[in-house]
């Protein structure tokens, strides 16, 4: 367990340079550069804040005073389900992405969903600014509370890249895996509560809905954001206990398996 | 102090009936699958310093040998210790960028085999000189030719000299001019004490830069000892065929083949034949005697330069056969091909023989040589369209001295080309 802190830490500059290089790489041949890694998330809370904001004017319950309010919450959810999204949807194949490299050299192997779930924050900080940007914007902005995401937001990036860990490294054997993430996630997203809200689901399957891991940290998040309070403590509570016990299963089943893995791409 | 040293090493790959089955091993805890070996019992050292190669048809575990050996696959049975940074030219350009510069290629593939960025940043500069390619480092590195990829791959994977540098035939590219620059900085890094791991089917370069080898077939240490033994029984068993395993047991994989003598005395010379003759072939005919002699037919060891000698053998037939093909050649002591020709280059018509025939063939040579020791083959071939085959043939049959003479005009180099100098 050590030792994989201690090869990620040698190995740091490498996955830096690799971060930043994956992050060039998406416009190094393009005209307008960095202007596309900014605009499409532009447009995607444009068209979230335009679509629900102004045209269609759903109203939150107890929420109706405030303007752009189901903006605001539609966007806290999709931006922080992207980012799990995204992270699970690479680190599914991460393996696999990079045989070529596994096969024939010789540097640890935990480098490469570490340098997938860095890639993924890089785009997640983009939107997240604009995001901040915008209730800047429309006067709406946190403060002081904003410092809550950051421990939540640990929480999340620990609980994907353990899931993911154990996705990508099953997906070596079974490629099946990545098959089902798709799918996974498809269903996840519906039985979330980040389009809807949790007070149209009926009575009796709100409780179950507590199982899901990422409906507690979007409820933190648009908590954060929307109702401006802090999140609810011991749910995440339990999720923190949940998460630490599937970080040591994935770190112990890619041990376990690593060596076999090169064998199998 | 060994730089490597390989101990009872043996790689399976597992094997599953079907997809099911390791789901089902896994659940169960059962076995399912069964073994396939690739390597099995492999033990040498490689002390440091020195060189080593490791020579096999493809296919033959060369490949896994050095995954194992660098790390990048774990062996199943048996142990590894390799003391030192290693460098492997295995896959030269690993983790190139198309859309990147050299430069930022370089710097990225360099840490990728674990050089820091601090090191990679100093040695650039010699990164850029050594590559020479110019203006092209800032550019992308998909407007280079492959030649400048590998160019520029080789120069960041030797940048700084490892302890032990592994070679995989990476050489085989760019023009031969860089190759020539490759083997130059390789041989310096031998010299300044690296440890070289060579694998290659090139025999020659096997017997120019490595010490000793191992020869690996199908899994298995055919041959291990003095590299020159080694590639003599790696060519005798690659236009020998299969057969040469199933009616010769291979030599021990201790003991060297190659008396260790020093052929520079003239005692060796009259000793020859030395026990590093090597006799192969399909059996179809058999090389019987063979010798060097002068014009007056008197068998000789020691020729002048320049003079006439006629290089002969006698081959006793087993079958008939409409067009044999006789073959020879001389190589130096370090095993480079000095000379060769065969009756078909030389458009000698084919002469018909039946089964008993008795043929003595003489090649008529000048060698025209620098002063030394030359090593001659004879053979005898059946050739077809898809194949030619040896139906007998001996390696290092004969030695002949060369010495000097008054009209030599060469001071280095295997050939004498007849110089003549005049300032104009």
């Amino acid at each position: 367990m050590m030792a994989i802190f201690r090869a990620i830490w040698n190995y740091r500059q490498f996955i830096a340079s690799s971060v930043w290089r994956e992050f060039q790489s998406r416009y190094r041949a393009s005209l307008l550069g960095v202007f596309w890694t900014v605009a499409q998330p532009l447009a995607l809370l444009l068209i979230y804040t335009v679509v629900f904001g102004r045209v269609m004017r759903p109203s939150l319950p107890g929420h109706e005073q405030t303007p752009y309010a189901f903006s605001i919450y539609l966007c806290a959810g999709v931006i922080f389900w992207t980012l799990f999204a995204e992270m699970l949807t690479r680190l599914s194949t991460v393996f696999v992405d990079n045989a070529t490299l596994i096969k024939k050299t010789n540097f640890p192997r935990v480098c490469l969903p570490v340098i997938a779930t860095l890639s993924a924050l890089v785009n997640f900080t983009i939107i997240f600014s604009l995001y901040l940007a915008f209730l800047i914007l429309i006067d709406h902005f946190p403060g002081r509370l904003l410092v809550a995401v950051i421990p939540v937001l640990m929480l999340q990036v620990l609980f994907t890249l353990a899931l993911g860990i154990i996705f990508g490294t099953l997906n070596v054997f079974f490629r099946d895996i990545a098959q089902f993430t798709g799918v996974l996630l498809q269903f996840w997203f519906w039985l979330t509560p980040i389009v809807y809200v949790i007070n149209i689901v009926p009575e009796e399957y709100r409780y179950w809905m507590n199982f899901n891991p990422i409906k507690l940290l979007m409820t933190a998040y648009q908590e954060i954001f929307l109702v401006q309070a802090w999140p609810n403590l011991p749910s995440l509570i339990s999720l923190s206990v949940g998460t630490v016990l599937l970080v040591f299963f994935s770190a112990l089943l890619l041990l376990r398996l690593e060596p076999e893995m090169v064998d199998e791409l | 102090m060994n730089a490597i040293a390989v101990n009872g090493l043996g790689k399976a790959y597992k094997r599953y009936p079907s997809r099911w089955a390791r789901i089902y091993e896994w659940l169960t805890g059962g076995v399912s699958h069964e073994k396939r070996w690739a390597l099995k019992d492999i033990s040498f050292e490689v002390p440091a310093g020195t060189a080593f190669g490791i020579i096999g048809v493809n296919g033959a575990g060369k490949s896994t040998l050095l995954k194992i050996i660098t790390g990048t696959t774990p062996a199943t049975v048996g142990t590894v210790d390799v003391s030192g940074r290693v460098a492997a030219l295995l896959e030269l350009g690993m983790g190139f960028h198309p859309d990147f510069t050299g430069r930022e290629n370089a710097l990225m593939s360099g840490q990728l085999i674990g050089l820091s960025l601090t090191d990679l940043k100093n040695a650039m500069p010699a990164i850029e000189a050594f590559a020479g390619i110019g203006d092209f480092i800032d550019q992308p590195v998909r407007t280079y030719s492959s030649g400048m990829q590998t160019r520029l791959a080789f120069s960041v994977a030797t940048a700084i000299r490892p302890d032990i540098l592994i070679i995989d035939e990476a050489l085989s590219v760019g023009d031969a001019a860089f190759q020539r620059k490759c083997f130059q900085r390789i041989e310096k890094f031998k010299s300044e004490g690296s440890t070289l791991l060579f694998v290659s089917h090139d025999i020659e370069a096997v017997k120019r830069l490595c010490d000793s080898a191992l020869f690996i077939h199908d899994g298995l240490v055919a041959h291990k000892g003095q590299a020159r033994a080694v590639c003599d029984t790696y060519e005798r068993t690659l236009f020998g065929g299969e057969k040469f395993f199933a009616e010769y047991s291979l030599p021990s994989s201790t003991g060297n083949t190659l008396k260790k003598t020093d052929l520079e005395s003239d005692t060796d010379i009259a000793n020859f034949p030395p026990d590093c003759t090597q006799i192969y072939g399909n059996g179809e005919a058999e090389i019987i005697d063979c010798w060097i002699e002068d014009l007056t037919a008197e068998r000789i060891n020691l020729a002048q330069a320049g003079e006439r000698i006629n290089w002969c053998y006698k081959v006793r037939f087993n079958i008939e056969l409409a067009d044999p093909v006789y073959s020879m050649m001389v190589k130096t002591r370090d095993g480079h091909a000095v000379f060769g020709t065969d009756s078909t280059t030389l458009l000698m018509p084919h002469r018909k023989v039946a089964a008993g025939d008795l043929m003595t063939i003489k090649f008529a040579l000048t060698p025209t040589l620098i002063p030394g020791n030359y090593y001659f083959n004879c053979g005898v071939r059946r050739d077809s369209a898809a194949e030619s085959e040896f139906m007998s043939r001996r390696v290092d049959a004969a030695v002949l001295r060369v010495s000097g003479s008054r009209t030599s005009s060469a001071a280095v180099g295997p050939a004498d080309l007849n110089a003549e100098i005049t300032l104009l």
